[in-house]
């Protein structure tokens, strides 16, 4: 997929005045937030899955060689291929080859952020192959011809008049002038729609919730039943997983599984969990003839031993998302590439670079509600900060800002000038604001005064507070 | 796969340096692999171990709670009989394509004439499955499907009614609960690192009918698997 992520700026400034966007990310509080909160309470030993989870995780990636060549071994030993792709064009270049190698002319697929990180759909359609999405969000996109804006409601951002739109231009065999009253005719006329698809594709591509060591499977988790139409129909399926998607046993699965549908919309159980395991067995009835696993890379090996490792630990959930301030005022789009919110502001740096994503990471208001959330602990305000030292360290910060920061950087370690020039300024600040308690503008300070006030101050800094304070007896 | 078996050594090796060690000694991969064939359960929460005598009630509230429906067998010679009823309360079409399941094929379905039954995968035009279940967990109200000639996994998906027949005994208390039964059922000696086989191709964990979320962030019943998914609960076994 290509990146918008330089224009990270931009992209938010035209986020905050689309009023559809605006409206959708209305249902974020209502919508995930207040669900999550409701599905957390069903487990109250949550709390101490999160530090499991995180203890399994950590067990798992620091020995990420052994379980990756353990599960392997499984999936081979059980008739299935597992193919190691280093880079998103060896994805790309293997998932092709297995397609012409049975003649594919449409390959359905199941949700999957790796595709979408690979960008396949685009180098199937350049050789000629037909992908369908069917899960519902990415169908409509697909017909719109945007990416995702959330990693898994993809088209969190349309309202129903954009899905009707959508319909009417693309479903032209029906008539023109069918009503939709209901959302759900909307969702009856896309299941008409795709089951054709689905009987007719010759591949079908999913992506992977986690793979299992001990037995060789691999787990999708969804609620449409879209993911088992795709991997059960054609004789062909492939499943693309990152190598971070490994879990040792079943019974460590369990810790993640319920976790997931809880953090990401407060259900406690998603209704499909699947396995697979394999190609269908002689005995079998139906099921894929042939069953490959693609294990990407991607830059995630790098990101090992480093001040990012934790971020392997992440199961995709979202919850960083629905609880970011930031993702909830611009949009996923803003973000500019596949991965939005606070996890990706961590990740995509690492994997496209912190020249084209250093933005990311700066858009964060450190308030900490993505950590706290997180089901697997995952540090990202400290991980946000690291990157945000490596932008610095390598002079991507713009100009302005490395000034400012060093301008600061004299004052603080000068305790004396520090005091006694924020002690003159406040006192200014105090004066000049005592009418009106706010400023509409401040010289140097047009980014903020432009969308808000700023308070004035009392008059007093803190250190001068604290002493006065102090010798008053009252701290 | 020359080139395959390179990137797998790439990619591993990359990991190993991230790690900055070899590949693991013997001592501490016997360890690990230790644990994998012994797979220590973690936490179980109080909900995943609702003693046997809850669990089928527990069971099929959570599942209610999910949008399933549930129906209670006293006896095999019913089931038949409880589906024609189903069927026919929701005016839906009376053909079933049914799981060769021993169980399933030996019901006396010739009591209910009306009922067109016909046994194997499902075909795209079924509009109603009758599928056996390997196991239920009363902790959310899952129900596990297992694929194999017996129970094709079609059946689980493609129809627009999945009623499952489902023996109270078969309800557990927790997710390990129900993998365990797999294990003991199915395992054989197979060549995996673990020296054993016993998940069959496809395991589905199935809970309520198949639903989306996706417009407007709004739950709507009947994505893309069934529209409804209805239990005959065969009281095999009285809490």
């Amino acid at each position: 997929m290509l990146t918008t992520s330089p224009a990270f700026k931009q992209n938010a400034a035209r986020a905050l005045n689309d009023p559809g966007l605006q409206k959708a990310l209305a249902n974020v509080k209502p919508r995930f937030i207040e669900k999550r909160a409701k599905g957390v309470a069903t487990l109250p030993e949550f709390e101490r899955f999160r530090e499991i989870g995180r203890d399994l995780k950590n067990h798992t990636i620091a020995h990420l060689d052994f379980y990756l060549d353990a599960y392997a071994r499984a999936v081979e030993a059980q008739g299935g291929h597992v193919h190691w792709a280093e880079t998103a064009e060896d994805a790309r270049r293997i998932v092709l080859e297995i397609c012409r190698s049975v003649g594919a002319k449409t390959v359905t697929k199941g949700k999957s952020m790796i595709s979408e990180e690979i960008a396949l759909n685009e180098h199937l359609e350049a050789a000629g192959i037909q992908p369908v999405e069917t899960d519902l969000g990415e169908y409509i996109l697909q017909l719109r011809k945007e990416p995702p804006s959330h990693i898994i409601g993809p088209a969190f951002h349309l309202n129903r008049e954009d899905w009707i739109e959508a319909f009417k231009k693309s479903h032209t065999k029906l008539p023109a002038d069918r009503v939709f009253s209901e959302r759900r005719d909307l969702m009856a006329e896309a299941r008409e729609v795709l089951r054709d698809r689905f009987l007719a594709a010759d591949v079908g591509i999913t992506g992977a919730n986690m793979l299992i060591a001990e037995t060789g499977s691999s787990v999708i988790v969804t609620n449409e039943g879209n993911g088992d139409l795709t991997q059960t129909l054609p004789k062909v399926h492939i499943a693309l997983a990152s190598i971070e998607k490994v879990v040792p046993t079943l019974e460590d699965a369990c810790v993640i599984l319920r976790m997931l549908a809880r953090s990401a919309v407060g259900q406690d159980f998603s209704t499909y969990v699947t396995f697979s395991t394999g190609p269908r067995r002689p005995e079998d009835r139906d099921g894929p003839e042939q069953y490959h696993v693609v294990l990407l890379d991607n830059g995630r090996s790098n990101m090992v031993g480093t001040e990012f490792q934790d971020m392997l630990r992440c199961i995709r959930c979202a919850a960083c998302m629905n609880h970011c301030p930031v993702y909830g005022s611009v949009g996923g789009h803003s973000y500019g590439w596949v991965y939005p919110g606070p996890m990706g502001s961590v990740l995509t740096p690492s994997l496209i670079g912190v020249d084209k994503a250093g933005h990311l990471p700066n858009a964060s208001t450190f308030c900490g509600r993505c950590e706290s959330v997180c089901p697997m602990k995952i540090p990202l305000p400290k991980m946000m900060r690291h990157w945000r030292e490596r932008e610095f360290e390598r002079h991507l910060t713009p100009g302005a800002a490395r000034m400012g920061l060093g301008l600061w950087a004299w004052f603080a370690k000068r305790p004396g000038v520090y005091r006694l020039s924020t002690r003159l300024a406040m006192r200014a600040l105090g004066l000049l604001g005592r009418r009106r308690g706010r400023f509409s503008w401040l010289p140097l300070a047009k980014g903020w005064t432009a969308g808000r006030d700023m308070p004035a101050p009392e008059g007093e800094t803190f250190h001068a507070r604290y002493a006065r304070l102090k010798r008053q007896g009252l701290v | 796969m020359e080139q395959g078996a390179d990137a797998r050594a790439r990619i591993l090796g990359r990991i190993r340096r991230g790690l900055r060690r070899d590949a693991l000694p013997d001592s501490i991969a016997a360890g690990l692999l230790d644990r994998l064939k012994a797979h220590p359960r973690n936490l179980v929460p109080e909900r995943g171990r609702t003693p046997r005598e809850r669990r089928i009630e527990t069971f099929v509230a959570e599942l209610e709670k999910e949008y399933g429906t549930v129906a209670r067998a006293a006896s095999e010679a019913e089931i038949p009989c409880l589906i024609a009823e189903y069927l026919a309360q929701r005016n839906l079409p009376a053909e079933l394509r049914v799981a060769p399941d021993p169980l399933l094929e030996r019901l006396p379905w010739s009591d209910r004439p009306m009922l067109r039954v016909a046994f194997g995968r499902a075909e795209p035009t079924d509009p109603v499955s009758v599928t056996p279940c390997f196991a239920a967990v009363a902790e959310t109200g899952t129900m596990l499907m297992l694929s194999g000639p017996d129970h094709p996994t079609t059946l689980n998906i493609l129809p627009d009614t999945h009623i499952v027949v489902l023996r109270a005994s078969r309800i557990v208390g927790g997710y390990e609960d129900a993998f365990d039964l797999i294990r003991a059922d199915r395992g054989a000696a197979g060549s995996t690192p673990i020296g054993t086989t016993f998940m069959p191709r496809n395991v589905m964990m199935i809970t309520g009918p198949s639903r989306s979320a996706d417009i407007e962030q709004t739950l709507e019943l009947g994505a893309h698997g069934p529209r409804q998914l209805h239990v005959i609960l065969l009281e095999d076994e009285v809490p």
